[in-house]
């Protein structure tokens, strides 16, 4: 029988201040995270652990004595994902209590040498599954981030610009996927009944692919402004975009398209019989940028 | 034709058509690729992506690096376990669509890469492998 519970019950106040010694600066990172806090996380798992051993089986960790341990480290685990902990720190943070735990296993045992090296081997095997425990909860932590962010990415609401009596602009970032393009186009057709604008100006410099599900929308968007008495132009058409829609076999013939925006507004302002003209002022700050760009 | 890196990628939601992406862009650009080949990798994937979650009831996506003796390129295969392709000549036809799509995607990933490959067994499933050469 292992006398690892008893070592560890015994001795928990004992483990816990040398662990915190142990611990190297980085694995504190004191930057991150205040003394109090590593304090209470110390206070907590080192209990748990001990509520664990009391099972008195320390091989199997999914065993109902364990749960209080498993939730310990997926919190402390998850918290320091958010925080900005390394995996390998918030490993280590765990496998440092291996150099406190052999001291006094040793110390306890010192009579007994013989059995010396099992409880050590014992000792190694639960720090080691706790440590794979931990990197499991911080990576899937880790995961749940970056799939929250891009479902923020994918949810964000694009402004209808007014650029001029009659005409709107839409400048859309990120990912343009069914559920928010739904929204582009439901907020742009209302824009566009509102201001009773005659000219929509769609920019997709922000739009990282284009592939027939976003042509699509765009079709369908532009499509639905024409019979709302608006025309739309499509603006931020980057040549690696433009080639790939030729690839694609995607129509846009029946489409204005410009480069860049700056191109379709000047269009904009002279289908709506407008134009752009410099002052007598403004005529010697052109020529003077005008001779710059040479 | 050797593979020197690989990554397989779940393709369930519609998020993960969006992670899948990225990584192609990622390995292309750490490739060295064109930003005009980034782009065309970029959107096959995006397309071939997206019909084995739409069609295909979701599967994965393998990324690859390859190299024969003669350049390196970068492979990409879909498999999902949904009804698979019946007609595969009728699917890769542009316009040709079931699904309400514009039916460009086959035929237009095909023309974005340098190898093309369909393996699909009616009630099995899908396998498409692409390669784009540098
Ligand atoms: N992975 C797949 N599994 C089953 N059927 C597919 C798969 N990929 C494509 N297809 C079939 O081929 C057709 C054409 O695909 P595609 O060219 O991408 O057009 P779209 O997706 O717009 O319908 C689809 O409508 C579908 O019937
Ligand atoms: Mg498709």
């Amino acid at each position: 029988m292992s006398k690892l519970p008893e070592i560890i019950q015994n001795h928990e106040e004992g483990i816990r201040s040398e662990w915190l010694k142990a611990m190297s600066t980085t694995v504190r990172r004191s930057d991150l995270m205040t003394d109090s806090e590593i304090q209470s996380q110390t206070r907590e798992l080192l209990a748990a652990i001990v509520a664990g051993v009391k099972s008195r089986d320390i091989t199997d960790l999914d065993a109902q004595a364990w749960t209080q341990t498993r939730e310990v480290l997926q919190s402390i685990s998850a918290s320091r994902a958010r925080q900005g902990f390394t995996p390998s720190e918030t490993t280590m943070f765990v496998l440092s209590l291996k150099q406190p735990l052999f001291t006094v296993i040793r110390k306890e045992l010192s009579k007994t040498p013989d059995i010396v090296f099992d409880e050590l081997w014992a000792a190694t095997l639960l720090l080691d599954k706790l440590a794979l425990l931990t990197t499991d909860a911080f990576l899937e932590t880790r995961e749940q981030i970056i799939f929250r962010q891009q479902q923020e990415l994918m949810e964000l609401s694009t402004p209808v610009v007014k650029l001029w009596e009659g005409i709107l602009a839409l400048p859309i970032i990120g990912t343009l996927d069914s559920a928010r393009t739904q929204v582009v186009m439901e907020s742009l057709l209302q824009a566009v009944v509102q201001s009773n604008s005659r000219i929509a100006i769609i920019d997709i410099t922000g739009v990282p692919t284009v592939d027939t599900l976003v042509a699509q929308h765009l079709l369908k968007t532009i499509t639905a402004a024409r019979l709302m008495g608006a025309e739309c132009i499509i603006s931020g058409v980057r040549p690696q975009i433009a080639q790939t829609i030729v690839h694609l076999g995607i129509d846009l013939s029946g489409v204005i398209t410009k480069a860049r925006m700056a191109d379709a507004f000047a269009l904009a302002l002279q289908r709506s019989g407008r134009a752009v003209v410099a002052t007598q002022n403004g005529a010697g700050a052109k020529k003077q940028e005008a001779k710059k760009e040479e | 034709m050797r593979s020197t890196k690989r990554e397989t990628l779940p393709i369930a939601t519609s998020a993960d058509v969006v992670l899948a992406r990225q990584k192609v862009r990622q390995w292309a650009i750490e490739m060295k690729f064109t930003l005009v080949d980034q782009t065309k990798l970029v959107t096959a994937a995006s397309e071939l992506a997206r019909n084995a979650l739409d069609h295909g009831k979701g599967g994965h996506m393998v990324v690859e690096a390859v190299e024969n003796t003669a350049r390196t390129g970068l492979k990409l295969t879909f498999e999902d376990r949904g009804p698979g392709i019946t007609d595969i000549e009728a699917a890769l036809r542009d316009g040709f669509t079931t699904g309400g799509g514009m039916g460009l995607g086959l035929g237009g990933s095909k023309r974005l890469v340098n190898d093309f490959h369909i393996e699909s067994q009616p009630g099995k499933g899908t396998r498409i492998t692409v390669v784009r050469w540098k």
